[in-house]
């Protein structure tokens, strides 16, 4: 993974310093909420519902096991013990207190982390697929663009007063685990025929109260124009993007009421002005990155003896094993999810002991690296098949075991009312309960493949509109309801979920949701059909009839 | 906001006295003096000012595309960036398309919601003088406490900065 220099040291110790004076000013009193509330979030603190929360950059999602246990200490030293892993990659800690917040910065930056711009109007954690460098269907690992790009949207002086957030994400595969398509800017890697890599680019996609999936703005751009190209279209979102109304300022907003025809000749017209200039790539920089995120030495010559066996003479092991183990490039190897979806557990918790128990298990059988996926779990990406059953072991001692990757119970929800300000509703406790309805393993099993996110307003943080099946919380007349979209996607296929119709109280909502599974199941053109596959075949009618009858 | 009205400049690393004037649409323009017109003014009088032999300065509102004057750097002493709030950040580019792309050298001045945290950020893009009324604003730059990082991570076109490190792409003040 990608090592700090001095020069990076240094940016970070001085960013910590600036930060640092920032606070001081504001418990002073030299800085009112109002001016201190840009800087605070371009450092990641927010003001929630009962304290601040500090969300820390995990960079494309990748950290050691040594940068885990000092996520660990922080938890158990200026928190309560826990952390929540988000959609972003990223972790945030929602108990610290702002007088602790330097310290906290000066603990980060010991391994090389920070919270440099994981909020505010500014360019954020660019994402990339949490399986990068480990899955066996990529055409090149896309961390080192996503470090490129870190590092060029760092402190950007003329992109950190945006007019709204600003987030990339970037795969090196054509099957999409990064959900590219619903970011501002989604990249992904593919090879010209010369044989040259460059990019697909994608711009204004977006979830929030106008779901949008993105526009493919330009079919190959070479690698070597990677920075000049995204600065290009950040000049022109910042000079024409709108700051009338907060709703209306990301940059899907402008290409779809500018349409992509035009605004791609703005990206290009200023493009052409400065892709000869100081941003090109020079190719022997971006191979020097590269070799940052090398493939670990992995024994091309292992095997899987021992897996098989323990297979077959341990079903609850073979269970977990199927869903939690994904194919890796280097045969006799595997990526591992980390369930942090226990059945009727917050979705993307983890306490500081089992942060620590995972560092341990990265460090023993995964070549010290750990990911952090959008969907909330963690992953281990580079594990001897025949090392899987002592991970396995481990796991379950740190109750982390859950074999439920990709089914119904693995739910990706926002914090909602529990934390956030600016919630209609609760989140995760519904996300519990659902995990309790569904969580016996045969029944999950037999559904197969369910993605369900939950937001707990508008502003889409769970994800809802491109969940196989979501739900959104609103507000009606006082009392908390939610909203069930269908059929959303954010892989390859992306589309947004259609609202089925009106809406359930707190206490049927999972009833609904119990309603939509079954009949899907009776459904289903046969096992194998998924829930997505199966609802973009018959639409949306036996799903209304089921949920509100043929009245 | 505890705001000093000042009509001074902070420039070159201290306060000078600005000799400057902004005038509105209606205020006739004077054959003397340093006077700053809108910009929507500037290009409807273009054929006068042409021919003025003092110096004359635009300000380009946010919004406002800076590459309407291109043409007519040989009339312009100055431009003034305005920032109604800091958090609007299109002056940013504006400065940077100024400096890097029409290449006007002459002083591009921050008004507005100018405040101290931002003025790191505003200089990496040209800006080499900011009008502030802000009062702590003031303090600390006359005490000389302005916060910034000076290791950077994009080079920004200006001269006074410098490559440093490892990687094409960092850079430092020179
Ligand atoms: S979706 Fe709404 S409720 Fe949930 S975290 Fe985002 S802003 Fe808060």
């Amino acid at each position: 993974m990608y090592r700090y220099d001095e020069f990076d040291q240094e940016f970070v110790d001085q960013r910590i310093a600036q930060f640092s004076d920032q606070v001081r000013r504001r418990l002073k009193g030299e800085l009112n909420e109002d001016q201190f509330k840009p800087l605070r979030l371009m450092n990641g603190v927010y003001l929630q519902l009962h304290a601040y929360m500090l969300r820390v950059c995990v960079p494309y999602g990748t950290l050691n096991s040594r940068q885990m246990r000092k996520l660990a200490h922080i938890a158990r030293t200026y928190d309560r013990g826990y952390g929540h892993f988000t959609t972003r990659q990223n972790i945030q800690f929602n108990w610290p207190k702002l007088s602790d917040v330097p310290a906290i910065l000066k603990e980060l930056a010991e391994v090389e982390m920070h919270a440099i711009q994981t909020s505010g109007n500014c360019i954020r954690n660019t994402t990339a697929d949490h399986l990068a460098g480990a899955a066996d269907d990529e055409i090149a690992d896309p961390r080192p663009y996503a470090e490129i790009i870190r590092q060029w949207s760092s402190l950007h002086p003329e992109f950190t007063f945006l007019p709204r957030k600003f987030k990339f994400a970037i795969t090196g595969a054509p099957h999409d685990r990064a959900a590219i398509q619903v970011h501002d800017i989604g990249m992904q890697i593919v090879r010209s025929e010369a044989g040259d890599l460059g990019f697909k680019v994608y711009v204004g996609g977006g979830q929030g109260r106008t779901p949008l999936v993105a526009k493919l703005v330009r079919d190959f751009l070479p690698e070597e124009d990677l920075i000049a190209y995204s600065e290009a279209i950040l000049r022109v979102y910042n000079r024409y993007g709108r700051r009338d109304n907060k709703y209306k300022a990301r940059i899907k907003i402008l290409v779809h009421e500018t349409g992509i025809d035009e605004l791609r000749g703005d990206i290009e017209a200023e493009f052409e002005k400065i892709r000869h200039g100081v941003l090109q790539l020079p190719a022997d920089e971006v191979r020097r990155i590269e070799t940052y995120f090398a493939l670990p030495p992995l024994d091309p010559a292992a095997t899987s003896a021992r897996f098989d066996a323990k297979s077959a003479g341990n079903p609850a092991f073979a269970a977990w094993a199927e869903r939690n183990v994904h194919p890796h490039k280097v045969t006799g190897h595997a990526s591992v999810t980390i369930s942090l979806k226990p059945i009727g557990g917050v979705p993307g918790d983890a306490s500081a002991e089992q942060m620590e128990a995972v560092a341990d298990i990265a460090e023993t059988f995964s070549f010290d690296e750990l990911r952090v996926s959008h969907e909330q779990n963690l992953i281990l990406p580079h594990v001897r098949l025949d090392d899987l059953d002592k991970v396995h072991d481990a796991l379950v001692a740190a109750d982390l075991a859950e074999g439920n990757a990709g089914l119904i119970t693995d739910i990706i929800a926002c914090p909602g009312l529990d934390y956030c300000a600016l919630a209609n509703a609760r989140s995760i406790p519904i996300a519990q309960e659902i995990s309790e309805r569904f969580g016996n393993a045969e029944r999950q099993r037999a559904i197969g493949d369910l993605k369900i996110k939950i937001s707990g307003c508008i502003n889409a943080c769970g994800h809802h509109h491109v969940g196989h099946i979501g739900i959104l919380g609103v507000e009606k007349k006082g009392e908390e309801l939610y909203q069930l979209t269908l059929g959303g996607s954010a892989d390859e296929t992306t589309s947004i979920g259609a609202i089925i119709g009106r809406g359930f109280a707190g206490d049927r909502i999972v009833d609904a949701v119990e309603t939509v599974v079954e009949t899907y199941l009776k459904l289903r053109a046969n096992d194998n059909e998924t829930f997505l596959a199966a609802y973009r075949r018959v639409g949306d009618a036996p799903f209304k009839e089921a949920l509100y009858g043929t009245a | 906001m505890t705001d000093t009205q000042a009509n001074d400049i902070y420039r070159d690393g201290r306060f000078l006295a600005d000799g400057w004037t902004y005038l509105a649409d209606d205020d006739p323009v004077p054959a003397d003096g340093a006077v700053f017109l809108s910009l929507s003014r500037f290009l409807a009088d273009l054929a006068v000012l042409r021919g003025r032999n003092a110096p004359t300065g635009v300000v380009v509102e946010a919004g406002e595309d800076v590459r309407s004057i291109a043409d007519e750097f040989a009339h312009v002493a100055a431009v003034a960036v305005a920032f109604p709030k800091f958090t609007d950040g299109r002056g940013y580019s504006t400065a940077r398309i100024l400096r890097e792309d029409l290449g006007f050298d002459g002083e591009i001045r921050a008004v507005g919601d100018v405040l101290i945290d931002q003025i790191a950020l505003m200089r990496r893009c040209g800006i080499d003088a900011f009008a502030v009324s802000h009062a702590p604003t003031r303090a600390a730059l006359e005490a000389g406490h302005v916060p910034r990082v000076d290791h950077y991570y994009q080079p920004a076109g200006r001269a006074d900065e410098v490559p440093t490190g490892t990687r094409p792409w960092l850079r430092r003040p020179a």
